[in-house]
Formats: structure tokens, C-alpha cells, sequence
């Protein structure tokens, strides 16, 4: 099936059922998506599926045919790293990092359709990804500065 | 220096261990602390860097590598900076010291006339043609540590106590970065049908059944009651291995009951029973006073289930792993699988935060055993998220009962702490305490109850003792001699608990005696570093105009001072209790001596204060029948963004002061400041952990 990632025309031949994370990860060589429950409660996985935060690790890639992911990796690399990801960098906004990548693609999504969002705007956005060291004050900061909201 | 070498230098005394001058005018730094998160190995880049005279963007890091890298033991206990911190400094130092002594008599002049710019010597200011890389002859540095050398003036430092940021980060925002993510030639992906318990023996096995909900191609690989599916697809294996226990059949499966989830279970259980402190007076001086608190089983749940990759080609296993000890678990594997060490070689890579002993080292022996059995190729053992909350070590419920005897004025002249508790530490030595090796042929008798050494801080007993000023104190632990489930180290050990019983305790007594909390603590309180953070905090967080409470807000104070003998924390708590409830503030004062990087330091302390909030208002391991039934994030839910109160974190600055590790020592302050402003929200104690809706209900009722 053919789909678009990160703003390239890929066909995939997997079967439909297999998880769109699987696809990534493997098929695709995109690691900065990440298995952390496959159950849709973490968030680690989460991409953006024609714009709109979705998790991977439980959706079937079968469903995206046609449709365009973006994912960590079309957000900026490390020698150019996007606004976001320039952002948390300058926060220090992370410890173990695992949550990250899902974490700055939901917030990808919250400044494309509110580039100023208030402090609780950012909170509903981020609410359903988890962060295990309590590094959320810094990505909230982090997600401000992205904003403009600071310098 | 006159102090003895720390225990890092002693088992690695070859320089040329730890620092290697490479041709490209790069330093090659090599440790045996790991990155767990906690930005340790930037701050030991910053204190080689210093010492060297090297700027930082030359030096790489090797961290964690039994083939490359010193021997260090396990990343743990706040011990990082304190001893691989202090040996790497020493070591610099004496490589510095050593090359500028050689060129000295090679020029005819004195050491001191010679100074150190990125690696290039100068004399009087002007180039002598010579640097690090001129001196970087093996016969240089091949020799043995003398740790007579004498570091920097912490006023000298340029590098030391700059927020340097941290280097592991971009990867982490960017894309590939973990254990998770690496790519080996020959690499096939594997699962484990684990084994219900121990002493469980598989009956049966429909494999037909697993095949047909597996929808692709695998091998099934068996040792004992070791049962792994593996193949080239990871979407069909991970498939088998969630169909396959329901066509498992097995026998003598451990049975285990709700209530044995409750840290009361301990209290009837057969102990260790071991004894610390004052002997007990003879006779009581005055009123009694005792309460009882408990914390039940928690788990790490590092937010990516563990990963394990290992090799065996021509002899020799390959193991990648997010271990906190590299050498420990390469002895243990070798054990295990029956090979020598110097046919086992294990690399640390990244994973996501531990938090301590989780299931990083069973998964690597997971690989490792399924490696043997299929040589030549790469096995990657990715765990499920129910198998890392199933199977993990947890941390043990935990109890803990104080006793004061009171005099007059209602202060403490006899201090009883007694604890009950299964082992904090089982960490992996010498093939012990791994998960998969229960299944195999070669499966250990269950290990004996053990705990870290006092001298170590303990274990059950950590921060079991006060530092307050009271005449005679005194340790009961109580070592239960087995646990329903495994149990391992989790961040800060006993402090948690212990501080958590403490510091509420005090309060209860400051009430008793009718004096305010904060000064009730002071009057009883001479450690002056101790008192600065008190009313430090007490000052930030408008102690004085707290009010008295009882009307559904409150706040809270508690202090403790790490292992007592690590950096010293105070936390101040700000929250309201609607049913739930809900933290508003947190001031956090902390001094941990001289601070290798503040901006780390920082985010070590409020990463604390929010896993221990988490923990204290949040957190239950329950057991089923069949074992750990808090298998998902729905099941064991954690601290989210919307919970997440505001912090205002300020660090004493201390600089003259040794370093003292600080990843852990907000942990007790943090949980005992809650238990302490829910008593002042609603005027009633809740004792038992956690503090959620049903126990706080369970207490207001009496």
C-alpha cells in the first residue's frame, strides 16, 4: 500500500493488520517512534496522521493507505533540529528521553493550530503522554518557548 | 592527599583504563557509570575537561564496557559523581601532573612555569611545541594510579559547576537513541513465554495454536522451562508471545493473594531480625508515644518495557544492555550460560530512566540464553509492556513503626524506629536474582534474604535513623526471608518509607507538644547545614502565614539528609484535598557540596520530587492469583502533566564542600511533605501510602 511519511511517497508491503509502529520502526528505519505499552496509554509511539496526534503502536497500517505520517524524524534532524526540538534542547527538557520524540510531535500538532497556546492548553495537549523521570515542568516550558511565549 | 583512593581508582588502577590521547586530538574518557538519565556522564565529562585543560567538544565518553571501559560496579545509590566523579578527577589530575612534570625536565624548568590551553602546554604563555597528544606513547600511561595528585582549587574552576548542556539529548529528540533502537547484522527479534513464578514447570505447550494466531513464520527456542519465539518479523513474534501463555499449560505455579500486596503481610512473616543503636534503657523516662506507617509495593515503570540484544559467534557472547552494572551482569551471565568471563562481553546502551534494578538485566539474559542456542546471529529480546510490569523486581512494601519516649516538654529522650520489609537490593551477582534462570536446567535454590551493608546505608534501615539531637536511638529490622514476588532496588531504597514515617512523626509530636512544626524540628536540630535548608524553605513558602489549616488546604515540610551521610534536601508542599488530592506547590532547597553541573542538578531534584509525589499519592503494585495484576498504565497509573505541581527548586551553594550525590534525596523529604500537608488540609493522618481517594476516605472514617 502506498502511503506518505514525513513528506515522501513510500510503498509498503506489509500486511494491513500489522501495526503502523511495526512499519516505522522496522520497515521504514524511523526508530525515534517508540514502542512503550502498545496499548494506547503511553504515548510514545504518537505520529501525526494528516496532521492529527495518533498513536502507532495499535493502529493498523492498513488505515493509513493513502494517508500522510509525520513522525520525530520530519520534525528536524540533529544537524538541523526543528523549532520544537531546538526548544526542548535549549530547556534541557529531558532526562532518559524516552518520552520525548511522542511528547514534540503532539506538540507539533497543538502550535499548528494554536500557535499561542496558554500554559493549560499545553497541559491538555501533552495530558496523555507520560513522563516517568518528572521532567514535565521543563517540557511545558519547553513547549512555551516554542510558542514564543519565552525567550 | 591524605584521604584513601575511592573504591573506583583501587580496582582500576592502570591510567591508560580511563584516559586515552587518540591521533585526531581527541580524549578518549573511559568510565563505568552509565547514563541512566540522570546527565552523569556530561557532569564527568565537565570534571575531565577541568582537570585536563581540554576543552570539552575533544573529549568523548566510554561508559559501561567490560572489554574497554574500568570496572565500577552498578550506577546506584547516588554514588556517581561522589566516587567516579572524585576517581576521574583524581585520575586527570595525575595525568596532567605526570605529562607536565616529564616536559618540565625535558625544557629545564619548573612545573609551575607551564600552563595547559585545550591540550597544548605552554611556557611563560608562549607554545612549547608539545601537548597531551606529544606524551600519548602507551609507556606513558600504561602505569598505575598513584592518586597523590592535587586537583584544582574549586575557585580556579571554568568548566566545574557550569550548566553545560547535555550531550545524549539531541539524539533523544531527534530519532534513534536507546538500547530500543539498535540494528545488528543477523539480527532476529525475539519474545518470552514467561514462566508464572517460581519453581512453575511448563506441562504442555500448543504450539500449532500459538502458530495460527502468530500469522508468520518463527522458531520456537526451549531450555527447561525457558520458551522463546524468534524470527525476522517482530510483528509475528510479538503476536506468539501475546497468544501463547493462554495455550501454556504449567504446573507448581507460585499462588499468590491480594492481601499479600498490603506491606501488613509482612508483619507475620518469618524475618531476619537485626538490631542497630542504643541498647534499650531499662526503664521508660515518661509518656510513649508510637505510630505506624507503610508504603506498599511499587515499580520502577520505566516508561519503555526492557530490551536485550546478544551475539555468540566463534565463543564468544556479545550482550548490549541498559544495566546498571556492566560487570556484574557479564559475571552473572557467564554463570549462568556456563562460560568463562573473558568469553562474555557486555556494552551498555541506552534506555529509558530505571530508577534502579528493573527488568534491564533479565532481558539481556533472556538474549544471551536464546544467543547460544542460535549462534551467528543477533537476538533482540524486546519485553512487553504487561512482562516488564509482571516480571520486574519491584520494590518491597515496607513498614515502618516509630516509638519516642517524651519528656516534659514533649521532646523525644528515646527513639525506637522498627521496620518490616522483604530485601531492597537483589541486584544480579554471580547468577543470582535473573529472571530467566529460574527456567533453566540449572535453575539457583531461592536467594537468601540480604540487604545493603549500613556502611552502604542500609537497605530497610536507610535513613531509619534520625539526625535529630535525641539522646538514645536505635534500628529493629525486620529482613523478611522471602517475598511473594521478586524485589530489587527502586530509588532511594528504605528512605522513602522511613522518611515518610520520620518526618510525619515529628510533626504528630510538634502537635502533641502544641509548638510549630518547623520550629519544633529547629529546637531539636544542630546540624547546621540542616537548619539553613529549614528555614530556607520555611521562608519561600510563607511557613509563618500557613494558617492553621482543616479547611481542604494545606501545606507541609519535611527534611532528610540522604543515606545520612548524601546531599541534604527540605521540601515544602502546597496542595488541596477534594476527595483527591491535588498538588499546587512544591519549594525544594537542596545542598550537595560543590555542584558539578546545576542545570543536571536541577533537574535531578524536581525529576524526584515528582516520581516520589507519584509514588506517595498514586502508586500500588496489586497481586492476583496468578501474580502482578497491575499490568498497564491504566492498572498502575503515574503522575501526569495536569498533576504536575509548580516547583521552585533553589541549591545552596556550597562549592568548598565535597560533592554529594543528590539523584535521590529529595525522594523521603518530597513524601512526607505530602503526608504532613494533608494532615493540615484535613486534620487527619493518613499513614499508609498511597494517599489516594479510598485510603484518605478509609482514615477521615477512624
Amino acid at each position: 500500500m502506498e502511503m506518505t511519511v514525513n513528506g515522501v511517497a513510500v510503498t509498503v508491503a506489509a500486511d494491513p493488520a500489522t501495526p503502523l509502529l511495526d512499519v516505522l520502526r522496522n520497515a521504514l528505519d524511523l526508530k525515534g517512534s517508540r514502542y512503550g505499552c502498545g496499548l494506547e496509554q503511553c504515548g510514545t509511539c504518537m505520529v501525526l496522521i494528516d496532521g492529527e496526534p495518533a498513536y502507532s503502536c495499535a493502529r493498523d497500517v492498513g488505515s493509513v493507505a493513502g494517508r500522510a505520517v509525520t513522525t520525530i524524524e520530519g520534525l528536524g534532524t540533529a544537524a538541523a533540529p526543528g523549532a520544537l526540538q531546538a526548544a526542548f534542547l535549549a530547556e534541557q527538557a529531558g532526562q532518559c528521553g524516552y518520552c520525548l520524540s511522542g511528547i514534540i510531535v503532539s506538540a507539533s500538532a497543538l502550535l499548528a493550530r494554536n500557535p499561542h497556546p496558554s500554559r493549560a492548553e499545553i497541559v491538555a495537549a501533552l495530558d496523555k503522554h507520560l513522563c516517568r523521570c518528572g521532567t514535565h515542568t521543563r517540557i511545558i516550558a519547553a513547549v512555551e518557548r516554542a510558542a514564543g511565549a519565552r525567550p | 592527599m591524605s584521604e584513601t583512593l575511592p573504591l573506583s581508582i583501587l580496582n582500576n588502577r592502570r591510567l591508560d583504563k580511563w584516559l586515552g590521547f587518540r591521533p585526531d586530538r581527541t580524549v578518549r574518557l573511559a568510565v563505568g557509570k552509565v547514563e541512566i538519565g540522570q546527565g552523569v556522564l556530561t557532569a564527568l565529562l565537565q570534571i575531565a575537561a577541568e582537570e585536563l585543560d581540554v576543552d570539552l567538544g575533544r573529549i568523548d565518553i566510554l561508559a559501561g564496557d567490560t572489554a574497554d571501559a574500568p570496572d565500577e560496579g552498578s550506577t546506584s545509590s547516588s554514588q556517581s559523581i561522589e566516587v567516579s566523579g572524585r576517581s576521574v578527577r583524581l585520575v586527570s589530575a595525575e595525568l596532567r601532573g605526570r605529562v607536565l612534570a616529564r616536559l618540565a625536565q625535558r625544557l629545564n624548568c619548573a612545573p609551575g612555569d607551564l600552563t595547559v590551553d585545550d591540550g597544548l602546554f605552554l611556557q611563560g604563555g608562549e607554545p612549547t611545541g608539545f601537548d597531551y597528544w606529544s606524551f600519548a606513547g602507551p609507556e606513558d600511561f600504561a602505569a598505575d594510579i598513584e592518586g597523590t595528585a592535587v586537583p584544582k582549587a574549586p575557585s580556579a574552576y571554568k568548566v566545574v559547576g557550569q550548566p553545560v548542556p547535555r550531550r545524549d539529548l539531541i539524539a533523544k529528540v531527534t530519532g534513534a537513541a536507546f538500547i530500543h533502537d539498535m540494528v545488528r547484522p543477523d539480527m532476529l527479534h525475539a519474545r518470552v513465554l514467561r514462566q508464572p513464578g517460581y519453581g512453575a514447570k511448563l506441562v504442555s505447550l500448543d504450539e500449532a495454536a500459538v502458530r495460527r494466531a502468530a500469522k508468520g513464520a518463527f522458531d520456537v527456542v526451549r531450555v527447561g522451562a525457558f520458551v522463546a519465539f524468534v524470527g525476522a518479523d517482530e510483528t509475528v513474534v510479538q503476536r506468539a508471545a501475546v497468544a501463547a501463555p493462554a495455550h501454556a499449560v504449567w504446573s507448581d505455579a507460585k499462588v499468590l493473594a491480594p492481601a499479600m500486596a498490603e506491606a501488613s503481610w509482612f508483619l507475620g512473616q518469618p524475618a531476619d531480625d537485626r538490631f542497630f543503636g542504643d541498647a534499650v534503657a531499662a526503664t521508660e523516662a515518661g509518656t510513649v508515644v508510637s505510630q505506624t506507617y507503610s508504603r506498599p509495593f511499587v515499580a520502577h515503570a520505566a516508561l519503555a518495557p526492557s530490551c536485550g540484544l546478544a551475539e555468540f559467534r566463534d565463543g564468544h557472547l556479545s550482550v548490549w544492555s541498559h544495566t546498571q552494572g556492566v560487570y556484574p551482569l557479564r559475571n552473572s551471565l557467564a554463570d549462568i550460560l556456563g562460560l568463562r568471563r573473558d568469553q562474555v562481553t557486555v556494552r551498555h546502551a541506552h534506555g529509558a530512566g530505571c530508577y534502579g534494578h528493573n527488568g534491564a538485566d533479565d532481558a539481556a539474559l533472556d538474549a544471551a540464553v536464546i544467543a547460544v542456542q542460535v549462534p551467528g546471529k543477533c537476538i533482540r529480546v524486546q519485553w512487553r509492556r504487561e512482562e516488564e510490569f509482571g516480571f520486574e523486581p519491584v520494590s518491597t512494601a515496607h513498614t515502618t513503626r516509630v516509638r519516642a519516649e517524651l519528656d516534659a516538654a514533649g521532646r523525644p529522650v528515646d527513639w525506637t524506629v522498627e521496620v518490616w520489609a522483604g530485601s531492597h537490593v537483589q541486584r544480579p551477582v554471580f547468577g543470582g536474582n535473573m529472571l530467566a534462570h529460574e527456567a533453566l536446567p540449572n535453575a539457583p535454590a531461592p536467594s537468601k534474604a540480604n540487604d545493603p551493608g549500613e556502611a552502604n546505608g542500609g537497605g530497610g534501615t536507610r535513613n531509619g535513623f534520625p539526625l535529630y539531637d535525641f539522646p538514645a536511638k536505635r534500628v529493629i529490622h525486620h529482613l523478611a526471608l522471602a517475598t511473594p514476588v521478586r524485589t530489587s532496588s527502586l530509588r532511594g531504597l528504605g528512605a522513602l518509607p522511613n522518611v515518610y514515617a520520620l518526618e510525619c512523626f515529628m510533626d504528630e509530636l510538634a502537635e502533641r507538644a502544641g509548638i510549630d512544626p518547623v520550629e519544633y524540628r529547629l529546637s531539636l536540630l544542630s546540624d547546621p547545614r540542616a537548619r539553613v535548608l529549614l528555614t530556607n524553605v520555611a521562608e519561600r513558602c510563607g511557613w509563618a502565614e500557613r494558617g492553621p489549616g482543616g479547611n481542604g488546604r494545606g501545606m507541609g515540610i519535611a527534611w532528610s539528609r540522604y543515606k545520612n551521610k548524601a546531599a541534604y534536601a527540605c521540601v515544602a508542599v502546597e496542595l488541596e484535598v477534594d476527595r483527591d488530592v491535588t498538588l499546587r506547590r512544591v519549594w525544594c532547597a537542596a545542598d550537595a557540596g560543590l555542584v558539578i553541573n546545576p542545570d543536571g542538578a536541577r533537574n535531578q531534584l524536581e525529576g524526584g520530587i515528582v516520581h516520589a509525589a507519584s509514588m506517595t499519592l498514586k502508586e500500588q503494585v496489586t497481586f492476583g492469583a496468578e501474580g502482578i495484576s497491575s499490568l498497564d498504565w491504566a492498572s498502575y497509573p503515574i503522575m501526569t502533566f495536569s498533576e504536575v505541581p509548580q516547583i521552585d527548586t533553589v541549591i545552596i551553594d556550597n562549592p568548598d564542600m565535597p560533592t554529594l550525590g543528590m539523584g535521590e534525596c529529595t525522594f523521603g523529604p518530597t513524601a512526607a511533605a505530602i503526608g504532613n500537608a494533608v494532615y493540615h488540609a484535613l486534620g487527619v493522618r493518613v499513614r499508609d501510602m498511597p494517599l489516594t481517594r479510598d485510603r484518605i476516605a478509609a482514615a477521615m472514617a477512624g
